[in-house]
């Protein structure tokens, strides 16, 4: 895969020595970039120097390369679609690409890539657009430094920042998306590698993706926005290196997972979520070696999963280590780090030797009635839970770290 | 009336309990500040100490005191001062003194070794939870003429505050689960001081998991700055209430 993009990039380099190189700026020569385009053939360059240009929808629909000095500005007048690109091995880097049009009916975009293959997009820079960049039916395209930015105050206006709709082997690198609706938003795309990118304060998801398999999600961070992250029906999701922070409320998960299967969350870090994560019908999903830390649910974890292993991870100041909502428990939790864990070690082997119930009696009575929050911490509540760890009745029995550690794992 | 503030402020100190309570309460918060390695986790112990040992300390030391000063009390009585001011002046040297043995045991040195805005709120709530209870106790013991009866009405209000309104509060909330609590559960935290105190200090501690919708209600009314004026506003009124009744009970009682 990387072998042939680096190919393709072999390719339209030499096409850049041997092509035509066409210079658009407000002093001419050429004034348009539309114009440009039109007279430009496959594997000429384009070379936009400062200004502010109204194409009023451009639409590139040969393989050229276009590129911005000194960063000039498409702008869409807050009425057309800013950039189409409808050929394969566009690249197009180095604009400000703003004020996009909005539509009810039309998912109207700062850049949209139309089932093309092998396009390049970096280095630009996105403000005030309805969906940031779009891409659909597109394969093998990187998407790369740009910086996107929508300026919607509700998420009724605000689309996505970078739309993936049945896209395979995507590279979305280094990217930062802030106040979109769902910052990364992918729906049938395969094979994809997302890293680096940085996704805030938008208001829905950071990350929302459904039947999007075998993508490898590596060093992004996802912070503050108004519901987490949120992951379904997928498998063979490969995230690791994350960060998910700050994602607080009622409804903001970490990252919520639904019906995921065999897939990974790895060396991630999980700090002040309402949520860390929620597993809801998962099967064969393998957490391990991350960081929960001071979250206000570190693990919700419904009856409904399966055959997942949580392991070898550090639960440090969460208020609720695990919850869950029923008695049924197929899961492994086997050899993680509790701060809450008072046992002892006799052989200093450095595991505890008595199991560990990560599940306390109060985390199972807020989940059926949430109200009772106000009174946690009290002194009949940490009698109640005190009773429930000589007896448990109520707490799943089942549910219970058999080798916790003694001190924190190195990660 | 400081003259009389002055004297049983003195005489308390002298006292040996006070002394041990503040030796404790300074031993207890350097382990907890020492032997955690995780400052939540200290404060959350503390917080433990200042919601249980505090007030039980408070009301039933005060009530003892009240009663070993009757004669006191009817010697003053017997001088040209003002009913309402020797009861109050009591009052002051006994809060001040509690207040004085808590400052050395849990505020200093907590204040020092983790200044942090919690912890400025965990002692404000445990100066004020002092002063309410020590005023609790003199509402009781000024309508007990009877000592062991004074006394058991001290531990009782303590058990009430500390455990049975909690418990009372838990089977409301699951009784009417079917019915938004949000509202009816803010009346009630203000309904107890100890509660008040509590929920005040896990808006900044759990303040994760307190995102929920209902703990999103609670940040909204305590969490802003004018929900916690509000909150120790209700908590002076906590300490003024039993006065004023005190007081007026007082100053028509046959002694």
């Amino acid at each position: 895969m990387e072998r042939l993009i680096s190919l393709m990039l072999l390719l339209s380099l030499s096409n850049l020595g041997f092509g035509r190189v066409l210079k658009v700026s407000p002093s001419g020569p050429l004034t348009s970039v539309a114009d440009a385009v039109r007279r430009a053939a496959a594997g000429d360059t384009v070379l936009v120097y400062p200004g502010v240009y109204y194409e009023k929808g451009l639409v590139i629909d040969k393989p050229i390369h276009l590129k911005g000095i000194g960063q000039p500005a498409l702008d869409g007048e807050h009425r057309y679609e800013v950039v189409t690109i409808r050929s394969g091995g566009v690249t197009m880097e180095g604009f400000v690409v703003r004020h996009s049009g909005y539509s009810d009916w039309n998912d109207l975009a700062g850049i949209r890539l139309a089932a093309v293959r092998h396009v390049v997009i970096k280095n630009n820079q996105l403000d005030d657009t309805f969906f940031g960049l779009y891409c659909q039916n597109s394969d093998s395209c990187v998407l790369e430094n740009n910086t996107l930015h929508s300026r919607s105050d509700s998420a009724r206006l605000a689309g996505n920042g970078i739309h993936c709709w049945h896209c395979n082997g995507m590279q979305l690198l280094n990217n930062t998306i802030t106040r979109h609706r769902d910052g990364i938003y992918f729906e049938f795309v395969t094979n994809s590698l997302i890293q680096g990118n940085r996704s805030f304060y938008n208001m829905r998801y950071g990350l929302h993706f459904m039947f999007s398999h075998n993508d490898v999600y590596d060093g992004n961070r996802f912070e503050h926005n108004e519901a987490g992250v949120s992951v379904m029906f997928s498998h063979g999701v490969n995230m690791k290196h994350n960060l998910f922070a700050d994602n607080q409320g009622g409804g903001a998960y970490g990252i919520l997972l639904k019906e995921i299967t065999d897939s990974r969350i790895e060396l991630s870090r999980f700090v002040h979520n309402t949520v860390a994560i929620y597993m809801e019908g998962t099967t064969r999903v393998q957490v391990s070696q991350n960081v929960f830390r001071d979250n206000g649910w570190a693990l919700k974890v419904q009856a409904s999963c399966s055959d997942d292993t949580i392991t070898k991870n550090n639960f440090l100041g969460n208020t609720f280590d695990i919850a869950t909502n029923g008695s049924l428990v197929l899961n492994n939790f086997d050899r993680n780090y509790w701060d809450k864990y008072d046992g002892y070690d006799l052989n200093r082997d450095g595991y505890g030797d008595v199991p560990y119930h990560p599940v306390s009696l109060y985390a199972m009575v807020a989940e059926k009635n949430p109200s009772v929050m106000m009174l946690f911490h009290s002194f009949i509540v940490s009698l109640l839970d005190r009773t429930e760890k000589v007896m448990p009745s109520i707490t799943p029995a089942d549910l219970v770290d058999h080798i916790p550690f003694m001190k924190p794992i190195t990660l | 009336m400081n003259k009389i503030i002055k004297y049983v402020v003195l005489d308390i100190l002298r006292n040996k309990i006070l002394v041990s309570y503040t030796v404790l309460l300074f031993a207890i918060t350097m382990t907890m500040l020492f032997l955690q390695d995780n400052q939540t986790k200290s404060l959350l112990s503390l917080l433990n100490i200042v919601l249980i040992v505090l007030p039980l300390v408070s009301i039933i030391f005060s009530t003892i005191y009240y009663y070993n000063s009757i004669e006191f009390i009817e010697l003053l009585v017997c001088q040209p001062i003002r009913r309402s001011r020797i009861l109050l002046s009591i009052y002051a040297g006994l809060a001040l003194s509690l207040l004085i043995a808590f400052g050395i045991g849990v505020g200093l040195p907590l204040l020092i070794m983790d200044h942090s805005l919690t912890s400025v709120l965990l002692v404000l709530i445990g100066a004020l939870l002092t002063i309410i209870f020590s005023a609790l106790a003199i509402l009781g013991s000024v309508f007990m003429r009877d000592k062991a009866r004074g006394i058991g009405v001290a531990i009782l209000a303590w058990f009430y505050f500390s455990l049975l309104y909690d418990g009372l509060v838990l089977f409301l909330l699951f009784q009417f689960s079917d019915y938004p609590l949000e509202k009816p559960s803010i009346v009630l935290g203000s309904l107890n001081p100890i509660d008040l105190g509590r929920i005040i200090l896990l808006l900044r501690l759990d303040s994760s998991a307190m995102m929920g919708y209902t703990g999103a209600v609670f940040k909204s009314f305590f969490g802003s700055a004018g929900g916690i004026l509000l909150g120790f506003g209700i908590l002076t009124l906590w300490m003024v209430l039993p006065l004023w009744g005190a007081v007026r009970r007082f100053n028509h009682k046959d002694l």
